[in-house]
């Protein structure tokens, strides 16, 4: 585990070095990342030169929302957004010459072509952070929910996005599906679940639980019960949430290699 | 125990709409330590399907493989460090960085000795010419220079076996000729197991003293290569141009197989020497021109087959 | 250079374009889904402003399955053939699209019209379906506005088309476009209105985004459809459009021109 750790490290900063040799292109792009990913920000704003609420949150409690989203999405892309070229990997033939390594191949799939410029997310999603936090009325254990929540949002996001992308592996026309899931379980969860059917709601508790993101522990720390009348207990099982999201997506996964492994390319 | 064992391998692929193909069908051999074994078999024979097995990429529907002891499927990242792996027609560098920092990160991921890698790696340049790639880019590299350099990477970390997936194709006739001597070397003198794949007979004879044909994923022969010669009764060609039409030659040691016009193919026997033959069509007969062709890898096999 | 040549360029592209089914069908689901979410948000926020912008809720929903059906025609993102411009650019091939009978903005151009028409036809209709049938939308204000929305949205996709190869050209000086293209992703996102729809924007901006390209992809369209632009307004927006056109594909041709200047120099 930990030498697997080490390769990804090393293979990575291979990569990041590689990108560092043409530093004018890589500010531009991850300024260019940092404020794509800030226009959604932008909308929040702007909607809110019109709105005093949305859905019976005010800006700094949306605020607060869109960056645990933001960061749980960002850090997530930053370690396992590479996942996301596995079609493309598999039509090269890259994956056959990766399992001729003695590196675990999801390691492999995960470091190639490591991109730095993804950092500019977490930074964007920090700073809405960084401003919602001062809306706060912070105490020890909110400090704990929320750091709980960002970990936790970070790791279902990395499920996911491996989880689906793992779709790959049967067929890769088909990819852009999979970002209703990641892209847009991020987009839905910037705004309070409490602009949506309570029936929509549960499903995404208990079925697919982007909920457990920033939704739950953001009503514990923000000091709100729950619009839709749901135990309070909920707000604190996002590792159980992340948990089984990371069981579901190994399992798939490893469906996915063995497949591969049966079928070539 | 053999160093390679692979008894009764088959590996099936189903098509949608289609019977299931066996692309590898019982396939048994065993290879020891130090041989060079070449495996050879026209396209979509099975040779890669087998490559892929042996080193773990594809898992095998029935039979078994045994790679020093160990089943490549699922001890993959271990053997991974015992085996080097060439693919003729890609590459296992990175693509986009020079060749210093893949070979650099390579004995970072097989965790050669620093001085091991050094030793092997100023070796391996100073034999395949590499000493001005180093700082080039990949993806900049001619096929041969990429090929070369595909190779040191598959041996800076001792592998006990190297495979090697098509390694000459595309590759004009002097860079073959190297690559060849270069890999008698390995054999040689550090013992490297090679099991090589390939369609071109002429890899063969420079290289293997054994030889594993596989046609429809079976073997058909295995043996010396110069006993697939005799077995498969593999002939060579003489095409002769006459100046003008004539009954078909008749001279000892060769049979007419055609006649076009002018033109006449007489075959004989592979592992006679044409010159006799030659000498005799010339002195007998009006000759403007004439040419040798050597056995094509169908021809043995269809040979072999026909018995 | 007779219109049938333009008309076979935009009829083959669109072919080549329709054998992509599942990634089609694909992308059909992911606007759907997206539609689904931005509806809901929007159904909040005009709860709280019930006229926000001039609009209502209904206007404001239409507005966003309109923007769905848009974002793949006027290729915001990737996927025109300015993309295969660039490409051709930085491998060289692009030598071999001087030497047509077409000169390559007018071929491109014809091309990148029909693939807008195969992605308006399928990821355009069919999520707008799937809106229909979940949401209370509008159809078009009136006779003249469904004209002229049919025909803002070919101007539309064409200004677009104007702006991508004026970013795609770069690449013939700076080897790789992805820096200008991000960044022109991001001012057309925001300026079209996909971000946040335009008049939601406070006045001053507003007036500003309301003048500028990107506001023919959406916007004007849009706004001509829910009858928000009337009778000579609409023929405004459209000319508007046109204007830009002109602009666009002037600055274009001369930057392909320099290029290609460029590339002669240089040995191609």
């Amino acid at each position: 585990m930990v030498d697997a750790l080490v390769d990804f490290g090393r293979i990575a900063r291979l990569w990041v070095r590689a990108s560092m040799a043409y530093p004018a292109s890589f500010w531009m792009l991850t300024f260019g990342s940092f404020v794509m990913t800030g226009l959604d920000f932008a909308a929040i704003l702007v909607i809110f030169g019109r709105v005093d609420a949305i859905g019976g949150f005010s800006l700094g409690e949306v605020a607060f929302l869109y960056a645990g989203t933001g960061l749980g999405i960002a850090f997530g892309d930053f370690v396992v957004g590479r996942v996301e070229r596995l079609g493309s990997m598999i039509r090269l033939g890259r994956l056959d010459t990766m399992m001729t390594k003695p590196v675990p191949l999801l390691v492999q799939v995960l470091a190639d072509e490591f991109a730095l410029r993804r950092l500019a997310r977490i930074a964007q999603a920090g700073a809405v952070f960084a401003w919602a936090a001062t809306t706060v009325d912070w105490n020890l254990s909110r400090v704990a929910v929320t750091v709980g929540m960002v970990v936790c949002g970070s790791l279902i996001f990395c499920g996911l996005f491996v989880m689906l992308a793992s779709i790959q592996f049967w067929t890769a026309d088909s990819a852009e599906a999979a970002n209703a899931f990641t892209y847009g379980g991020n987009a839905l969860t910037q705004y309070p679940l409490t602009v949506y059917p309570s029936e929509v709601v549960k499903v995404l508790t208990f079925v697919v639980p982007i909920a457990f993101v920033n939704w739950y522990p953001a009503l514990y720390v923000l000091g709100r019960s729950d619009p839709f009348g749901l135990p309070g207990w909920l707000q604190f099982v996002s590792p159980v949430a992340a948990a089984v999201v990371l069981a579901a997506t190994a399992l798939v996964w490893r469906t996915g290699v063995r497949h591969y492994r049966s079928t070539g390319s | 125990m053999a160093l390679i064992e692979v008894s009764h391998l088959t590996r099936t692929f189903r098509v949608r709409g289609r019977p299931a193909v066996a692309a590898v069908d019982d396939l048994s051999f065993a290879v020891e330590p130090g041989e060079m074994v070449g495996y050879i078999g026209p396209n979509g024979a099975g040779k890669s399907t087998t490559i892929k097995m042996l080193t773990g990429i594809l898992v095998p529907t029935s039979g078994s493989v045994r790679v020093a002891g160990v089943d490549p499927s699922r001890k993959r990242t271990q053997l991974a460090r015992r085996i080097g792996v060439v693919f003729g027609q890609r590459t296992t560098l990175w693509w986009d960085l020079p060749l210093r920092d893949s070979f650099d990160l390579l004995q970072k991921i097989y965790r050669t000795d620093p001085a091991r890698h050094r030793h092997n790696l100023e070796e391996f340049v100073e034999l395949l010419a590499l000493g001005d790639l180093l700082d080039t880019p990949v993806r900049q590299l001619s096929l041969g220079q990429r090929m070369r350099g595909d190779i040191t990477a598959a041996l800076l970390h001792d592998p006990e076996i190297l495979y090697l997936d098509e390694p000459t194709i595309g590759l004009d006739v002097v860079s073959k000729g190297r690559l060849r001597d270069f890999l008698r070397t390995l054999n040689a003198e550090r013992g490297t197991t090679l099991l090589l794949t390939t369609h071109d007979l002429q890899d063969i004879e420079a290289l293997c003293r054994r030889v594993i044909v596989i046609d429809h994923g079976t073997a058909v022969y295995d043996g010396t290569l110069a006993g697939l010669h005799q077995q498969g009764g593999s002939t060579r060609t003489l095409v002769v141009d006459l100046v003008d039409e004539a009954p078909p030659i008749s001279v000892p040691g060769a049979t007419v197989r055609r006649v076009e016009g002018p033109r006449q193919w007489l075959s004989f026997p592979a592992d006679s020497s044409a010159a006799p033959i030659v000498g005799a069509v010339v002195a007998a007969y009006d000759v403007a021109d004439l040419s040798v062709q050597e056995p094509d890898i169908e021809d043995v096999i269809r040979e072999l087959y026909s018995r | 250079m007779s219109p049938g040549l333009y008309v076979a360029i935009a009829t083959r592209s669109f072919r080549r374009y329709s054998t992509y089914t599942a990634a089609t069908v694909a992308g059909i689901f992911t606007n759907s889904a997206f539609g689904i979410i931005l509806s809901f948000i929007y159904i909040a926020v005009w709860k709280a402003s019930p006229h926000a912008g001039g609009y209502d809720v209904a206007d404001a929903l239409t507005y966003t399955w309109l923007g769905q059906a848009m974002i793949m025609p006027v290729a915001i993102w990737n996927g025109g053939t300015t993309d295969e411009f660039a490409e051709r650019v930085r491998t060289g091939d692009i030598a071999i699209d001087f030497y047509r009978p077409v000169p390559p903005l007018g071929w491109y151009l014809a091309a990148d019209l029909g693939r807008a028409t195969y992605h308006l036809l399928t990821r355009g209709v069919a999520p707008s379906i799937v809106g229909a049938l979940l949401f209370d939308l509008r159809g078009p204000a009136s006779l003249a506005a469904a004209v002229g929305f049919a025909v803002a949205v070919p101007l539309g996709v064409t200004v677009s088309f104007g702006l991508r190869m004026i970013v795609s050209t770069t690449t013939f000086w700076l080897l790789d476009d992805i820096g200008p293209r991000t960044l022109h992703a991001c001012l057309a996102m925001f300026f079209c209105g996909l971000t946040v729809p335009l008049v939601l924007l406070p006045d001053g901006l507003r007036e500003v985004a309301l003048r500028l390209p990107w506001a023919s992809f959406l916007q004007v369209p849009s706004d001509i459809w829910l009858g928000k632009r009337e009778g000579w307004a609409i023929l405004g927006g459209l000319g508007q459009s046109a204007v830009w056109i002109a602009v666009l594909l002037g600055v274009a041709a001369l930057l392909v021109r320099g290029g290609q200047r460029k590339l002669v120099v240089q040995g191609g």
